[in-house]
């Protein structure tokens, strides 16, 4: 396999990407009101990372995704998850304390027909996210590892 | 002090996860032994909240843990039938697992210490391990059965990449981590089928709830037949047992040990299922029966195969498979006669606690015996009995320690096997003479394959190229003594463990209706 793919296959998947990462990202904020979650956004935005590896090769992707940062923030993103159950202790683990607090994500979900208004669903939201995060990092690292192992495998080959 | 009782059975589980999660960050800035004393204090504390909810549970019964909900006691708030929250039951059978489960892990933290110290990717091994101990205190503790499955996945997950973990040796881990890989993947989606029959036709989740609404319809018997099936497969038991070996063998010693205490999860499950959820509503002779069978065959085909072998965690192995037909003899024998009040009174009781005894000290004395397989792996670097040999000059705790394990394993008196297996002869022995024959006979050959262990590993001249061979680091030995001590005390005073912990988790067992009511009231 050549190392980058065509001209015009690099220009659609620059103009591409912002838009799977968007798409990504607003699964994952909106994982209370719609379908969806911080899983399913997280591994939208991680197939924009498997877009960037077919099209422009492992070693430019090695370069523009740090691997090593990506595994920091997986575990960030799984610590900030298990602090919001740690939070909750006040009741029991788990208790979702910011729900009809008022602050953040706190409104008071109306029932029936209604915008879809962000700010609700307490840390049910807030969780979704550090989800997302945790899991786009995750399958960062793991699509990255298969294209580096698959390269080594190619060069052996030969 | 209460605040931390109320929330034990929570932060029992979340304190490992936690760690878990931060592990890989505090992996960064410091990679030597830092790692492995941060795993071992939280797991200590783990420890200690296990036993003090243990102390609670056995004195004022169950305690129960509603995750998420407004209080930790509240199961059903107002305008609710049936529970919906995922429930932590803990009685006496779930702290009795949960106490193994702690000694082991924290144990199993404190070798690895000093084991795992020369292995790159700590890390991920440090995580892996609080993982799987997670998912064991959860498996043990859960009253949700779909909860119950999640964990149960977490379990294989990390045992899996646990048992692949030296992989850079050979290829042998790999393939034994795959192995397993296949068993628990099977065993995961047969408990999920189960788990949606029962929902499908009940439309609950708690295992209490369905346990008192429990009509044994056909779809019942399929999700009996599914789970009796495959928990006696990730428990190790003849004729599923063909990962057991593979996998034990070839994992880190530690996380053998921990091993040991993870099929003996799925064996607790095996229990709750056919006790806690379907008791005498299924036909307790047939099952009791399959049971014993299960039981019997594991117990002569595991010892007669480990007697052949020549790799030492091996033949250890295939005497784990040999150890839990005990455990599934003896609680067979008390599912068979549970319908039948008198001879339960007279000798199905008893024959429970020789058999749910015999899985804490199975959990020890294995413990130590892989412990020590580890040790002389450490300093030897082979596993072959046929390579060692003389090391009792050089490795003289580890030494003695072996002599306790092994002694306790084959029954010998003043150790703790001697007391589960005497209880388990003289009360299935009133049950069916024969079984009990077979027992010790098995016993036996118990002993006869560990003197050859001791004499070839241990007896003889100094070998030339042990010469420089040394006692192994500290963190190892203590871990070993720990155990040791515990052996011998259960040795020595086995009525205070039988009366105190065994007999309350028995209870706990067969009163299904303590089980049902702890959830849903005087329902």
């Amino acid at each position: 396999m050549k190392e980058e793919m065509s001209r015009i296959v690099r220009t659609m998947t620059t103009l591409i990407y912002v838009f799977i990462m968007v798409y990504g990202f607003y699964v994952i904020a909106h994982g209370h009101l719609t379908p969806g979650g911080g899983f399913q956004g997280g591994s939208v935005v991680a197939s924009a990372f498997a877009l960037l590896v077919v099209t422009y090769g492992n070693q430019k992707t090695q370069d523009f995704l740090q691997k090593d940062l990506l595994s920091l923030l997986e575990s960030t993103g799984l610590v900030i998850f298990i602090c919001f159950a740690f939070f909750g202790l006040g009741a029991t683990f788990f208790y979702n304390f910011l729900s009809n607090s008022g602050s953040l994500f706190g409104s008071s979900a109306t029932i029936g027909v209604n915008p879809g208004n962000l700010n609700t669903g307490g840390t049910v939201t807030a969780m979704n996210i550090a989800v997302g995060i945790e899991v786009l990092a995750a399958l960062g690292v793991i699509v990255l590892t298969m294209s580096q192992a698959s390269e080594t495998i190619e060069k052996k080959e030969k | 002090m209460s605040g931390i009782l109320t929330h034990a059975p929570a932060l029992v589980i979340a304190l490992p996860l936690l760690a878990a999660f931060l592990v890989p960050i505090i992996g960064r800035f410091n990679r030597s032994k830092g790692l492995g004393w941060f795993v071992s204090i939280i797991l200590g504390l783990s420890l200690l909240m296990t036993l003090l909810m243990a102390n609670h549970i056995l004195s004022n019964g169950p305690l129960i843990y509603v995750f998420g909900g407004s209080e930790p006691g509240l199961t059903l708030p107002s305008g609710y039938t049936v529970p919906i929250r995922i429930i932590f039951q803990i009685d006496g059978m779930g702290i009795f697992m949960g106490i193994i489960t702690a000694v082991v892990s924290f144990l199993g933290a404190v070798y690895s210490i000093s084991f795992m110290e020369q292995h790159s990717g700590l890390e991920k091994y440090y995580t892996l391990l609080l993982l799987l101990t997670t998912a064991m205190y959860g498996m043990e503790f859960t009253g949700d059965i779909f909860n119950f499955f999640v964990f149960l996945e977490i379990a294989s997950i990390a045992s899996v990449a646990l048992i692949a973990f030296r992989s850079n040796l050979s290829g042998e881990p790999a393939e034994a981590g795959f192995k397993y890989m296949v068993v628990s993947s099977i065993a995961a989606l047969m408990v999920l089928f189960a788990v949606g029959l029962f929902y499908g036709q009940y439309d609950v989740l708690n295992m209490a709830t369905i346990a008192s609404v429990m009509q044994f319809t056909q779809l019942d018997k399929i999700a009996l037949i599914l789970l009796v099936t495959v928990l006696a497969m990730k428990a190790g038991s003849v004729p599923m047992h063909m990962w057991t070996p593979d996998a034990y063998s070839e994992a880190p010693a530690p996380i053998t040990m921990i091993l040991v205490a993870a099929s003996q999860a799925s064996l607790y499950a095996l229990f709750r299922v056919t006790f806690s959820l379907y008791n005498i509503t299924l036909n307790t002779v047939v099952i009791g029966w399959i049971i014993i069978i299960l039981g019997v065959l594991s117990m002569f085909i595991g010892v007669t195969m480990a007697i052949i072998q020549k790799d030492i965690k091996r033949l250890m192995a295939y005497h784990a498979i040999s150890q839990t037909g005990y455990m599934l003899l003896g609680v067979g024998v008390g599912l068979a006669v549970l319908a039948n009040p008198v001879a339960l009174e007279s000798f199905g009781i008893k024959a429970m606690e020789g058999g749910i005894f015999h899985i804490m000290n199975h959990a020890m004395y294995k413990g130590l015996l892989f412990l020590t397989a580890g040790a002389l792996f450490y300093r030897t670097g082979t596993r072959d009995l046929n390579k060692m040999g003389g090391l009792a000059h050089n490795m003289s705790y580890t030494t003695v320690f072996f002599i306790i394990g092994a002694a306790a394993i084959a029954g010998i008196p003043p150790f703790n096997g001697f007391a589960s297996k005497l209880i388990i002869y003289e009360s299935v022995y009133q049950f069916n003479p024969l079984l009990s024959i077979i027992a010790m006979l098995v016993s036996i050959l118990t002993l006869a394959s560990f003197v050859k262990v001791f004499h070839s590993a241990f007896l003889g001249p100094k070998l030339e190229q042990y010469q420089k061979v040394e006692e192994v680091p500290k963190s190892m030995v203590v871990a070993m003594a720990t155990l040791a001590c515990i052996i011998v005390f259960f040795g020595l005073f086995p009525d205070v463990i039988v009366d105190n912990l065994v007999h309350p988790a028995v209870m706990a067992l067969i009163n299904q209706v303590n089980y049902t009511s702890a959830i849903l009231g005087g329902m």
